[in-house]
């Protein structure tokens, strides 16, 4: 390949940094399913309006298909498989269980890590303001009553911003 | 998507460098990897611009400076931002979604192209993309398309809900190129499309936004972002206005207002601005500016619902800020 277009970068996934070669039209998407062989972050739309790819990059979520993984470079990355610790649920994970918030599952990581950015960033509100803020993450099942209900259990009631 | 090669800029020169070679430069790249992936962009060298410097708000006396690469989430959150211009905040938060105001930069929001459908089709002609291939909204698919501002070449809205905010308040946009640092009102760094709709600001080759300038005005403290779409979260405007109004004794004083989603840029309306001041801020002003919010437009057969739907939606604006006076 023509210089430049096949890069070393260091990640940070999941508290761990990784290494990987990828070619500059790797997105971080593609980086994190194909070469790092996390499968558990989705691959909807690829063109950042289904939220299915949605990770946390330094502690905020963002869209995974909308970054080059070269632009990741020293950051770090939480994926849905960074969320249960010692072997123990993440109190989303359990909620989603156990308010069934979802039918297919094809949507559910992204849900997650989406609902683990509010809590990262701070971020609350009443349940049209969490529709709001959760609306980068399309469910086609429609399982969002269900994915509202298990969110609002795990933010706290208290207003945020 | 084509290949192509990345370097990080260490410094501003360094990136305005590369862009006086041809380079592309990326932010948050939520935009740009939308046209890579569909090959409607396919640069051959992106110049990545996050390590230059220009994040974050900074407060003064008589106004706020905005790096151009803040990234939305972080403008909308600042506590200056939120007490003094409403109308900002309201709309960064009827922007896209979460995850994608937590990556888009003020700098790339306000040069992100058209979500017209012909300019993201790459096998549909199209004068902003492929100049001189003709306009196939025009006669088309042309319901999400400007009734405002445009021409024969180019119906295409711009798609900003932040630009049409900022310009409302007055905003200026800083811009460094080979030359240094220049300021330009960001109402006049638009362009009409006229025959050219391909050049679409008053950029200079290499230049680069660097900040926005919003100046501190009594008007915006009390103001509005009011967004009507096809659904109620992520989506772009159908019509939207910013309103920014300062009063006296129930009397305007001041009076700001701009339009989006039915224009070619981000649309300011003076004469409804001149309607409204010096007048009692009631129904009646308020319908007489919404009214003259139209004046001009020109639908082009799929998009006519917009004019109607363009002076509900000011008079609703205005409105909604009366009662929060």
């Amino acid at each position: 390949m023509p210089d430049g277009q096949s890069l070393d970068i260091t990640i940070t996934v999941n508290g761990e940094a990784r290494t990987v070669v990828v070619d500059t039209r790797t997105t971080l998407l593609d980086a994190l399913r194909d070469r790092l062989h996390l499968s558990g972050t989705k691959k909807g739309c690829g063109l950042g309006q289904c939220g299915a790819c949605t990770v946390l990059l330094d502690g905020r979520r963002i869209v995974s298909c909308l970054t080059f993984a070269v632009m990741a470079e020293g950051k770090a990355v939480t994926t849905i498989e960074g969320l249960a610790q010692d072997g123990s649920l993440h109190p989303l994970q359990a909620a989603f269980v156990e308010h069934d918030a979802f039918q297919c599952g094809y949507c559910t990581p992204g849900q997650i890590m989406s609902a683990a950015g509010l809590l990262s960033e701070g971020r609350n509100g009443t349940d049209d303001e969490i529709r709001d803020l959760m609306s980068g993450n399309i469910c086609r099942c429609g399982a969002y009553t269900n994915i509202l209900a298990a969110i609002r259990d795990v933010l706290p009631r208290e207003s945020g911003r | 998507m084509n290949p192509f090669r990345y370097r990080t800029a260490a410094d501003p020169d360094a990136a305005i460098g590369a862009a006086l070679g041809g380079a592309t430069f990326i932010a948050g790249g939520t935009d740009l990897i939308q046209l890579m992936q569909e090959g409607i962009a396919a640069p051959d060298l992106l110049m990545d611009i996050n390590g230059i410097g220009y994040s974050g708000v900074a407060s003064d006396l008589d106004g706020i400076r905005i790096g151009a690469l803040t990234r939305l989430a972080e403008v909308a959150d600042d506590p200056t931002v939120r007490a003094r211009f409403p109308l900002v905040r309201e709309a960064i938060e009827s922007t896209a979604s979460g995850q994608v105001r937590n990556m888009a930069t003020v700098g790339g929001n306000l040069l992100q192209k058209t979500r017209c459908l012909y300019f993201r089709d790459r096998a549909a002609p199209c004068n902003k993309r492929a100049p001189g291939t003709g306009c196939s909204a025009f006669e088309g698919q042309n319901r999400i398309n400007a009734v405002l501002g445009a021409s024969a070449h180019c119906i295409a809205t711009h798609p900003s809900d932040l630009a049409v905010a900022l310009v409302a308040a007055d905003a200026e946009v800083i811009l460094r190129g080979p030359a240094g640092e220049r300021t330009v009102l960001l109402e006049s760094f638009y362009r009409l499309p006229e025959d050219r709709p391909d050049i679409e600001t008053v950029l200079e080759p290499g230049e680069l936004i660097v900040g926005v300038w919003l100046p501190i005005a009594a008007a915006a403290r009390r103001s509005r972002y009011v967004k009507v779409r096809d659904r109620a979260s992520f989506e772009w405007a159908l019509a939207s206005c910013a309103a920014a109004i300062a009063t006296d004794g129930g009397e305007v004083l001041e009076a700001r207002l701009a339009v989006g989603g039915v224009a070619t840029k981000p649309w300011r309306l003076a004469r409804s601005e001149a309607a409204l001041v010096g007048r009692p801020f009631g129904p009646g002003a308020i319908r007489e500016a919404a009214a003259l919010a139209a004046e001009g437009a020109e639908p082009r057969g799929r998009n006519a619902y917009k004019v109607p739907l363009l002076v509900a939606t000011v008079e609703r604006t205005l409105m909604e800020l009366r009662g929060a006076g």
